[in-house]
């Protein structure tokens, strides 16, 4: 392995510094699952890592009003914590299939977004659930959304001599729910083929079933209910990964959405919608018409299982019931 | 890129050491130290055969800069056994349940799973299929392995 020298700077002021001085040779390292591979793979040959380590505050999860997520926040720590699985449950969705415990361990949220892989599996999710990252430099700190943040495979706004502090997400409307999809060949510790994150909000959480909390009907049924008991749509995001050179918001697909009453019909053309404004590509783990059409099954049911985490939040993440 | 000094705790015992900053950990083990315990696989994060325990959680230390162990606690399989030479519950399920073939996966299976039970003493069939899927296996074909793990959850 290429050797390089290993800074530990204890403050962001230090690392900014640090990144000035060191320029293009220098790269920071969070939980280092990209950064060591690509070293030992050659395809990065810096002569001194910076570490985030040991600075304290990146790491923390706070929700006062908006939650914030450190960059340094492991996904582990993600996948654990109850108030995301609860609030923010297409993040958990994500945290929970990324790579194995071992690199849950250690990799960072921060970093996943910073890789800007066509297949992180958090983007989806920080784009559906509406993020904003904070970019800070020695002179400058602004807060984008994450969806100027990724501008192609690899590549996003980031500069040399910037670090990302700080993920932001608002506090959904009352009646939110959010689910995750990773379409993958193996079990564990693949790359996503596609991926689905659809936020949605209904008005009203109530709906006459036929059995009093609707916890015996097939989501099927229940949606068939919403539409009897006129349920709207009151914000929708569906975003999708692997399927755009960036991780892609499907707005006409939302736009056909909100503010419409919820119905079987509508969720199918919505589907097909945002199958039909995506631009997979043909690649080595997945084939673009294939892609496109998993797209359509994905979205409506990820929409679905939105609707479900609002009417039985006692359900959420290991749904027993396959559809 | 002189070495720089490294202190960390290594199975119980205070270590320190002369490294060289590109070093990661598994190198530190095995190469250094000589706990050759720990094994070395794909080297790229994929197998789970180096995986040790930091501060008690899983990591794969063959990815894993050595420099960011400095003030914790690694434990490695050497680690396991009470000192008087008597293998850990784990361990011992694993030989029972004919968990171990050609035992290159063994060392980081056993570490997974003893973070897992450490976290939860009670796990499912598929929470320890999700604990250890990290770990690869070529050899047995996992169900012994589960089993094991089964088997020494309920001690
Ligand atoms: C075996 C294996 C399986 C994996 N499986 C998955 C998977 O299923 N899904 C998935 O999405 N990914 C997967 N990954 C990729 C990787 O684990 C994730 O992308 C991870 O989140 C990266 O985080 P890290 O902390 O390790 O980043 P690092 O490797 O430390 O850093 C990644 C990049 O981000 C930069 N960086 C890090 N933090 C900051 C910051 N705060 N500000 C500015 N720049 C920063 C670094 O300079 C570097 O360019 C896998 C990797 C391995 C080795
Ligand atoms: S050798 Fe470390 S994961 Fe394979
Ligand atoms: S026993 Fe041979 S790899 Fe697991």
């Amino acid at each position: 392995m290429k050797k390089f020298d290993y800074l530990k700077p204890h403050t962001l002021d230090e690392a900014l510094s640090l990144l000035n001085q060191y320029g293009n040779r220098a790269q920071l390292i969070a939980g280092g699952t990209d950064v060591i591979v690509m070293i030992k793979q050659k395809k990065l040959f810096p002569d001194v890592l910076i570490s985030l380590q040991g600075i304290p505050g990146l790491g923390q999860i706070d929700y006062n009003g908006m939650l914030r997520i450190g960059p340094m926040v492991t996904h582990r720590a993600i996948e654990k914590s109850e108030l995301i699985r609860k609030e923010f449950s297409a993040l958990t969705d994500s945290a929970d299939v990324l790579g194995s415990v071992q690199i849950r361990n250690v990799a960072t949220i921060g970093g996943n977004i910073v890789t800007a892989a066509p297949s992180a599996d958090t983007a989806a999710p920080l784009l559906a659930l509406g993020a904003q990252v904070k970019l800070k430099s020695m002179q400058t700190e602004r807060t984008i959304p994450i969806e100027q943040f990724f501008t192609g495979p690899g590549e996003t706004v980031l500069e040399k001599g910037q670090i990302l502090t700080e993920i932001l997400i608002p506090k959904p409307l009352p009646n939110t729910g959010s689910a995750y999809w990773k379409l993958q060949r193996r079990g564990a510790l693949d790359l996503p083929i596609l991926g689905v994150a659809v936020l949605l909000s209904l008005d009203k959480a109530t709906v006459t079933c036929s059995d009093l909390l609707c916890t015996a009907s097939p989501i099927s049924t229940v949606l068939h209910s919403l539409e009897g008991d006129e349920v709207f749509c009151k914000e929708v995001r569906i975003a999708l990964g692997v399927a755009a050179p960036t991780p892609m918001r499907a707005t006409k697909a939302e736009n056909l959405l909100r503010g419409k009453k919820i119905s079987d019909e509508l969720l199918k053309e919505v589907a097909e919608t945002a199958a039909k404004e995506a631009q997979p590509r043909d690649s080595l783990r997945g084939e673009a018409w294939y892609r496109r059409d998993m797209i359509e099954v994905l979205v409506k049911r990820m929409a679905m299982r939105c609707i479900e985490r609002i009417l039985r939040p006692e359900e959420t993440i290991f749904p027993v019931r396959l559809w | 890129m002189g070495k720089q000094t490294l202190s960390f705790t290594l199975n119980g015992e205070p270590i320190q050491i002369e490294v060289e900053p590109h070093l990661t950990l598994l190198q530190v083990l095995r190469d250094k130290l000589e706990f050759t315990g720990t094994k070395e696989g794909c080297g790229m994060g994929e197998c789970g055969a180096c995986t040790v325990l930091l501060n008690g959680k899983t990591v794969n230390s063959c990815i894993f800069p050595a420099l960011e162990v400095e003030g914790k606690s690694v434990t490695t399989i050497e680690g396991l056994t009470d000192g008087q030479g008597n293998l850990h519950s784990i361990q011992k399920a694993f030989i029972e349940y004919g968990a171990i073939q050609c035992g290159f996966c063994t060392p980081g299976m056993v570490l997974s799973a003893k973070a897992l039970l450490d976290e939860n003493t009670k796990p499912t069939e598929e929470e320890i299929r999700h604990g250890i899927a990290g770990n690869l296996c070529r050899c047995t074909g996992y169900l012994q392995i589960i089993q094991a793990i089964k088997e020494a959850s309920e001690q």
